[in-house]
């Protein structure tokens, strides 16, 4: 290509000495300024490549000079926010679960910890807002297995149920069906009968065997107008509320091979504060005693 | 190629305008002094504004032991503005909307009437700078001395006076700055504090915020600040029309204009305009009336008053600059007579929405509740089903208490069956009527948790009504609200 550089007369500017088809380009120098930039950014980038991690390698990376790391920079912060919530948290921890109410500061920080902590932890299983699902108690209401109390509330989450830990809450339904202690048409019966209690019983069938039935296995820990007994873990059958549901399949089926969920013992993984603080929020949903 | 490669000239007319500045320089206003009827209308006004400005907050209020005793107290602090026998609470805040749409329709009505009396007049620019010219006057001296000291050579007499009207006028700018803040503070409490240094940050702020704008607007800016900065002169045309009585310049009567009139009025058949340029002398943004509306026009008047000291002195019928229509005039030049037309659409539409916005803020105003009641309904869970086979529904109850006493307010539900009331955390009964307690002058705010059985449930939820009633003294209030149970939407 011929190359014929020229000086334009107009800009005064060098051309590249290109033409295409009598267009020129003229060769118009970067500006210093633009130019001193890009350079000044090179070094730079060089600088932090030294300074911070940034060389990839097999199996890790150059850390940089400076030993620069977000993560310990994040465990860092935590640290010095539990620091900083210390004092409180002390407090709370150092105060019994009913004396926290009566300290109005002191309660609004449970209820707002008790409330993240919920979030984090509590709601997959019990629902955003304690609400519940099928298997998983509803907190914002008022049936309690284990008792509503603030101190029941906080052995439940410390310990958990049927969690493996020493001072869990157990209790254990027998398998009435999976292991031969009632024949299918008694638990039909007894399941019939059962739903007498909540009222949805079918009408003018007759009781009597189903009643039997109760009274031999039932009654002893569900009480003998399935009021529930608390001390052993046994629900109410007579409230509006149940567990794993009140149609008959599913009374049969708790009957014949009951669900035994379980609930972990929170004391692995939150301080005793942040349990107040939960045992305190779930009290405020509503159905606390 | 060649067309292209050629640098096209630009045209003589383009070269101009690149070399005219973007800004047009300030012309000095030297406004001279001037007497008449007029004038003195305008010193009243700016007495009158100017003396309830300063010593409206220092009447006070009696309302009682403990509570702000300033008439008109602006209380931001507290979330509470007084107007004398009046007490606004932040949900109030639309008395604020009916306020300025009266003063928005009362400033069309007056000057589609009577053209910009407003910024002529009670405009706060328009008082300040007439009062920042008032003590230019009295130290420089009138027009002609300033315009000849000021294009003279530095001199001990320019350099006082000089030094001498910026004090008096930053005097002026900090006792309005100052003045400013009394709407905010309790004023003998705000002004002890602020000379004993122990007034907050903000106060000494906005003292030294208002004393600058006033001393740069009143001082510097003046008719800059209506030409320039004000957005009012840019649309009032769409207020004025021909039957607007604004001031006008004779021009029938004055043209051709001339001097020499004693001597040869006759044979070159002048006007009664003079051209002694009095009317521009005086005019406080520095335009000629001659030249017919105009958007710096603040329709002051003082060129009327100027005019007719002239005609005065040449023996002439007064009222060559006078308040007229256009209309008028136009009748006026063609030899006609046209009457003074007050009703018109427009007027006719202003004072009528003036009436509609009056009486609806004098109603809202007379009956001013003393009790208001807020219910929201929990977000979630809508509802929850407890032991006894009711649904519970959760509610954040907010009970505003005007009164100056703390009161027991009785709270009811009507429109659900089987129906119960608790306040969560505090009572377990179930109860037709919760009494709650609300502190004097503030807002309770209460969960209450509604237990019942509905029956009327439509897309899970029914309408229900909370009724609020004060025991002590029988005032009553309700608000609508939904209980929601099963089958809602959100259930399918």
């Amino acid at each position: 290509m011929p190359t014929k550089i020229e000086k334009d007369s107009i800009s005064g500017q060098d051309t590249t000495g290109h033409e295409w088809d009598g267009l020129k380009e003229l060769n118009t120098p970067l500006p210093k300024w633009w130019l001193y930039t890009l350079y000044a950014t090179c070094v730079w980038a060089v600088v932090w490549c030294v300074l911070y991690p940034s060389v990839p390698g097999i199996s890790g990376y150059f850390p940089g000079v400076l030993g620069a790391s977000t993560r310990v920079q994040v465990t860092n912060d935590v640290k010095a926010l539990a620091a900083q919530r210390a004092v409180t948290m002390d407090k709370l921890t150092a105060t019994p679960i009913a004396e926290v109410r009566q300290d109005p500061q002191l309660m609004a920080v449970a209820t707002t910890a008790g409330r993240i902590a919920f979030a984090n932890n509590c709601q997959p299983c019990h629902g955003p807002s304690g609400e519940g699902r099928p298997g998983y108690p509803a907190l914002a209401g008022d049936a309690w297995i284990w008792g509503g109390k603030l101190a029941d509330l906080q052995q439940t989450i410390t310990y958990g149920i049927r969690s493996g830990h020493p001072d869990a809450r157990v209790s254990q339904m027998p398998r009435f069906g999976a292991d031969g202690i009632l024949k299918p048409e008694e638990i039909a019966q007894v399941a019939d009968y059962v739903m007498t209690l909540y009222g949805k019983g079918t009408a003018g069938a007759d009781m009597a065997k189903g009643r039997a039935i109760y009274g031999e296995n039932c009654a002893a820990c569900h009480g003998d107008n399935g009021e529930g007994k608390r001390d052993v873990g046994a629900p109410a059958l007579k409230g509006a509320v149940h567990l794993y549901g009140d149609s008959r399949e599913t009374v049969r089926a708790q009957i014949a091979n009951p669900r035994q969920g379980v609930m972990p013992n929170w004391n692995q993984r939150l301080d005793e504060a942040t349990i107040k603080s939960l045992a305190l929020y779930v009290h405020s949903l509503g159905g606390g005693e | 190629m060649s067309r292209l490669a050629k640098p096209r000239k630009p045209s003589a007319g383009e070269e101009k305008m690149s070399e005219a500045p973007l800004y047009a320089d300030r012309v000095r206003v030297y406004p001279r002094a001037v007497h008449g009827p007029a004038r003195t209308f305008k010193w009243a006004v700016l007495v009158i504004c100017l003396a309830v400005y300063y010593a409206l907050p220092w009447i006070r209020w009696d309302r009682g032991p403990g509570r702000a005793s300033q008439a008109v107290l602006l209380d931001l602090q507290n979330e509470r503005f007084y107007f004398f026998n009046l007490e606004f609470w932040p949900q109030d805040i639309y008395y604020l909307t009916g306020a300025l749409i009266l003063g928005a329709v009362s400033l069309f009505l007056v000057t589609s009437l009577a053209g910009r009396v407003w910024c002529g007049y009670a405009c706060p620019q328009t008082v300040w700078t007439d009062l920042f010219m008032w003590v230019e006057q009295r130290i420089e001296g009138d027009r002609n001395a300033r315009m000849r000291r000021d294009q003279g050579p530095a001199s001990f007499d320019k350099a006082w006076r000089k030094v001498a009207k910026h004090a008096v006028w930053l005097g002026v700018a900090f006792w309005t700055g100052g003045a400013w803040i009394m709407y905010y503070a309790d004023a003998p409490t705000v002004t002890r504090a602020f000379w004993t240094g122990q007034a907050s940050s903000a106060v000494y702020g906005f003292a030294f915020l208002f004393t600058a704008t006033t001393y740069v607007l009143a001082g510097w800016a003046r008719e800059q600040v209506c030409t320039y900065m004000c957005p009012w002169p840019r649309f009032q045309a769409a207020m004025l029309d021909e039957q607007s009585f604004i001031v006008t310049y004779q021009g029938w009567r004055g043209e051709p204009r001339g001097h020499g009139k004693r001597d040869a009025a006759a044979e070159k058949k002048l006007g009664d305009c003079v051209d002694c340029r009095a009317c521009v002398n005086v005019c406080p943004t520095g335009i000629d009336i001659r030249d017919g509306v105009q958007l710096e026009c603040i329709n002051c008047g003082l060129c009327v008053d100027a005019c007719n000291e002239i005609m005065v002195r040449t023996g002439q019928p007064k009222w060559l600059i006078t308040w007229d229509t256009l209309a008028r005039q136009k009748a006026r030049a063609e030899g006609r007579r046209e009457p003074i037309r007050l009703l018109r659409a427009r007027t006719v539409i202003y004072v009528a929405a003036l009436l509609l916005a009056g009486t609806v803020m004098g109603v809202a105003l007379a009956t001013r509740a003393h009790i208001e009641l807020s219910v929201q309904h929990d977000r979630a869970p809508l509802f929850v089903k407890v032991r006894d086979g009711a649904l519970r529904n959760g509610y954040t109850v907010k009970i505003v208490n005007k009164t100056h006493e703390a009161a027991d307010f009785a709270l009811s539900l009507q429109g659900l069956e089987a129906a119960g009331m608790a306040v969560a955390e505090e009572n377990d009964a179930r109860m037709p009527i919760l009494t709650l307690t609300a502190e004097a002058d503030s807002v309770g705010t209460f969960r209450v948790l509604v237990f019942g059985q509905p029956a009327r449930l439509v897309d899970g939820s029914q309408d229900i009504t909370f009724t609020l009633r004060n025991a002590a003294t029988g005032e009553q209030t309700s608000y609508r609200s939904v209980f929601m149970g099963p089958g809602g939407r959100a259930g399918r």
